[in-house]
């Protein structure tokens, strides 16, 4: 099914008799088996205003079209959210809907927050055909509850989003990454700790391949000015990347192209950054070949390791953060686990966003 | 206003709740003098009050999930309640209710600005949770007007802003966990000091839910580093749309401030009279601020000034020192006093695209002289957040009911031109009557799904935010 506007979707829903396997592109994110419902038809940019940094699209639009409209005008989607066909050997067209569906956020979600933080409001159609709208197109709005959050990473297991609205941001005048060379991975984590910690506005905090990355970003004296600053707070073998060479550098960090195109299990784990080597030392305690690289000052771990290794990697972690297997295959699920109470509440909301069940292929 | 007729049945049943409820929690933890429960009659939207039938005053999330249970059992319903602070009503109880308060609930629990988050139980006030952590230079970013009394409970539970949130966002933006007790006095514990809780964004949803979807007992912020400084620059523009242009064109050149406040003639006079601070006598005055080291602040302003410029400014003043920077914040901190000194006001919370900003400002204009009602503006520009204070006699009979009728245009208004009826403030019972303005009944009906899941007897807060009859049937359980 590919329905062209909200009304047909509305109409697919309602006479569907069997699950539906929801999908923007299907570029990213976790798919179970069913019929393919494909948003890939509800297209456009409905409304863009600069001034108000306000994008509003169909979530069927390509992303690469909603940043090509942006940066027309010098701006962005401050999350920047990755494109993971490399890693996850897809093809395809990844659209907004998807991006939002996942709550798809890159490194400057440690500055501006999560694609969620971006999102001012939605429309969906959820499982009894009904279209919802919730929020609106401005950057405070407490009217009511706010169901732009609950369907962000939802993944389509509530309802399909028919549009978005967006928060977005200038592109700034310049930006540069120092990279420090000679870093344990202890002592690079605690680099990118002590840059966060510190004034200097850091939009992007990475440990990769035994570099330390650290973007900055704004008005070119300020980011000089900063890079001095960052420089000197940490020892150790700094160089600084400016422009479309620094732009390239977390581009390959926010796709995780170190680990495209290798074999294993691939998972994405979210961790209190000065834990951030707890999974590693037990994977290395465990004799379990692996290599890790962190973004988010260290509260994003990106992690290849063989299939199979899920208990490990989740007891490592406790209550203290959560695992996300992306690729691979194997007995532990893909989604973290969750608390009794938590899963109560998330089957309530889905017996009533979705009582036929319709949209349980998205579980994963 | 309307209110629910309270349950004659409960209010016959008081002394035995009381009881019940006195022998799960410590002596001192409940209250049922009617001159006690006195204080607890209203919030800040003070035109409307309700003596509740007792006040519960736990110190642990057991105390509340204890108290919680009782209630659930007796049928009563529960108000939610941090400092009181709320403008839209949050916390004003009904008689047939229990006024549960976190006051006493004011422990830091963990600080780890390595980790930058603090736990922090959710009494505890907004201003002292940067207390807790500004001495190792970090800061909660999220600040209300009122952040010296308001309590992290009733932040999370109104989503609140700020002047500063144009930069650092608003509650829901720094909150990474919650420990939430449902109705039912089941406790439930979401996020962490890591980034994006599993499963589904249920941290989302409760945080500007208003109290109704459970009762935070703790909560898990997201604290920042302080920035080596900030300052503030003032400017006089002829007229509030030459205004509106240039905050316009200072987001749209990609600056982004800290702060853009707005404020008109009416406004400007007022603080003027009562805080002296040295305004310059003109139809609409901004003040910006930008944070950085004094070289950044330098690049900043001289952009923004470079802007302004282009505007014809009347009066363009960057501050010189501290003293100064004080004094251009202190009419516009004052604001709401300064008003209250000469008038009784409604303040209103709407927002709206900043590019309707003229348009709103004109049609204000014209309702004000409609009404024969004075209307002063000072607001949040850079994110369209207005806060229109309509001014009234309280003792003049029929002036509070034009004032609300007033109140009710202005935010259909801000509906229309594509906003909406609460920026920060929340619905409240305030605005719960005009969300059919903003929603059609779909839209209302999935919200109140979601209270369905987490309070499926519909105690805690039961007559906010949804129109009465659209909750009616959900209320009668």
């Amino acid at each position: 099914m590919r329905p062209a506007d909200e009304a047909e979707l509305s109409e697919a829903i309602r006479g569907a008799n069997g699950p539906l396997v929801v999908r923007g592109g299907g570029t990213r994110g976790l798919f179970g088996a069913g019929e393919a419902l494909d948003t890939g038809g509800i297209t456009g940019v409905r409304l863009y205003e600069p001034a108000a940094l306000t994008l509003v699209a169909a979530a069927g639009t390509p992303l690469a079209e909603v940043e090509a409209v942006l940066a027309a005008e010098r701006q962005r989607l401050a999350f920047e959210p990755a494109d993971l066909r490399g890693l996850l050997e897809r093809d395809g067209v990844s659209t907004i809907g998807g991006v939002a569906a996942e709550n798809a956020s890159g490194p400057r979600r440690v500055q501006v927050g999560a694609a969620r933080d971006a999102m001012l409001g939605v429309r969906f159609v959820d499982g009894t055909g009904a279209v919802v709208a919730n929020g609106g197109r401005v950057m405070k709005n407490v009217t009511g509850y706010d169901l732009v959050k609950l369907m962000a990473g939802s993944r389509g297991t509530l309802g399909v989003l028919t549009e978005v609205a967006f928060k977005v941001q200038a592109q700034p005048e310049a930006e540069a990454t120092l990279v420090g060379e000679g870093f344990s991975a202890a002592s690079g984590l605690a680099a990118l700790r002590a840059a966060l910690a510190s004034p200097f506005d850091v939009s992007g905090a990475a440990f990769v391949s035994g570099q330390v990355l650290l973007r900055i970003e704004g008005m070119a004296g300020s980011v000089a000015y900063r890079a001095g600053r960052l420089r000197a707070l940490t020892a150790g073998d700094w160089t600084l990347v400016e422009g479309a060479e620094s732009a390239a550098l977390w581009r390959a960090v926010r796709d995780v192209q170190a680990f495209a195109g290798r074999p294993g299990a691939v998972w994405r784990i979210s961790c209190v950054p000065g834990e951030a080597l707890a999974v590693p030392q037990a994977l290395a305690a465990a004799r379990v070949p692996h290599e890790a690289l962190w973004d988010w000052g260290g509260g994003l771990l990106w992690l290849i390791c063989p299939e199979g290794q899920g208990r490990v990697i989740r007891s490592a972690l406790g209550e203290r953060g959560h695992a996300t297997r992306v690729r691979g295959d194997e007995a532990a699920p893909a989604l973290p686990p969750l608390s009794p109470q938590v899963a109560a509440l998330e089957a309530g909301l889905r017996a009533r966003f979705d009582p036929r069940g319709l949209f349980a292929g998205g579980r994963g | 206003m309307d209110m629910p007729v309270p349950d004659a049945a409960i209010l016959s049943r008081k002394a035995a709740i009381v009881a019940r409820l006195r022998a799960v929690l410590p002596a001192d933890a409940v209250i049922d003098d009617p001159a006690e429960t006195r204080a607890y009659e209203c919030d800040a939207l003070s035109a409307y009050r309700a003596r509740p039938l007792a006040v519960v005053l736990p110190r642990s999330t057991a105390e509340v999930a204890a108290a919680l249970r009782v209630c659930w059992e007796e049928g009563v319903p529960v108000v939610p309640r941090g400092a009181g602070t709320s403008l839209a009503g949050g916390s004003m109880p009904s008689e047939d209710s229990v006024v549960l308060g976190i006051a006493r609930m004011n422990a830091v629990l963990e600080a780890d600005c390595d980790n930058r988050y603090i736990r922090v139980q959710a009494g505890r006030t907004n201003l002292s949770v940067t207390g807790a952590v500004e001495a190792e230079g970090f800061f909660y970013a999220p600040d209300p007007s009122s952040q010296l009394a308001c309590a992290i409970g009733g932040n999370i539970a109104m989503n609140s802003g700020g002047a500063h949130c144009l930069k650092y966002g608003v509650t829901t933006n720094n909150l990474l966990g919650v420990t939430l007790v449902q109705m039912d006095g089941t406790v439930v514990s979401i996020g962490g000091p890591f980034a994006d809780a599993p499963g589904l964004d249920l941290l989302g949803v409760i945080c500007g839910s208003e109290g109704q979807l459970g009762v935070v007992t703790e909560a898990t912020l997201r604290i920042l580093p302080k920035p080596e400084g900030a300052r503030p620059v003032l400017m006089g523009f002829g007229s509030n749309e030459v205004a509106g242009a240039c905050v316009a064109d200072i987001i749209k050149a990609g600056l982004l401030p800290v702060a853009i406040e707005f404020m008109d003639r009416p406004c400007i006079r007022a603080c003027e009279a009562f805080a002296h601070a040295g305004y310059p006598d003109c139809e609409a005055l901004l003040i910006i601020e930008v944070e950085g080291s004094p070289a950044e602040i330098d690049e900043q302003l001289a952009a923004i000034t470079v802007i302004a410029r282009r505007h014809d400014p009347v009066a363009l003043e960057e501050a010189t020192d501290e003293a100064h920077a004080k004094r251009i914040w202190l009419g516009r901190k004052s604001a709401f006093g300064a008003m209250g000194q000469i008038n009784d006001y409604m303040c209103l919370d709407g927002t709206i695209p900043v590019s309707a900003l003229p348009q709103v400002l004109r049609r204000i204009g014209e309702l004000s002289r409609d009404y024969g009602l004075e209307v002063a503006n000072v607001f949040h520009a850079g994110d369209g957040n207005m806060h229109p204070l309509i001014l009234y006699d309280a003792n003049k009979p029929g002036d509070l009911e034009r004032c609300e009728a007033m109140g009710a245009d202005i935010l259909r208004l801000c509906v229309e031109v594509g906003g909406c009826l609460t920026g920060e403030h929340g619905v409240g019972i305030e605005k719960r009557d005009l969300m059919g303005v903003q929603y059609r009944p779909a839209d209302l009906e999935a919200q109140m799904r979601v209270k369905d899941v987490f309070d499926p007897k519909w105690l805690l807060n039961p007559a906010k935010v949804f129109p009465l009859e659209a909750s009616a049937a959900r209320r009668a359980g």
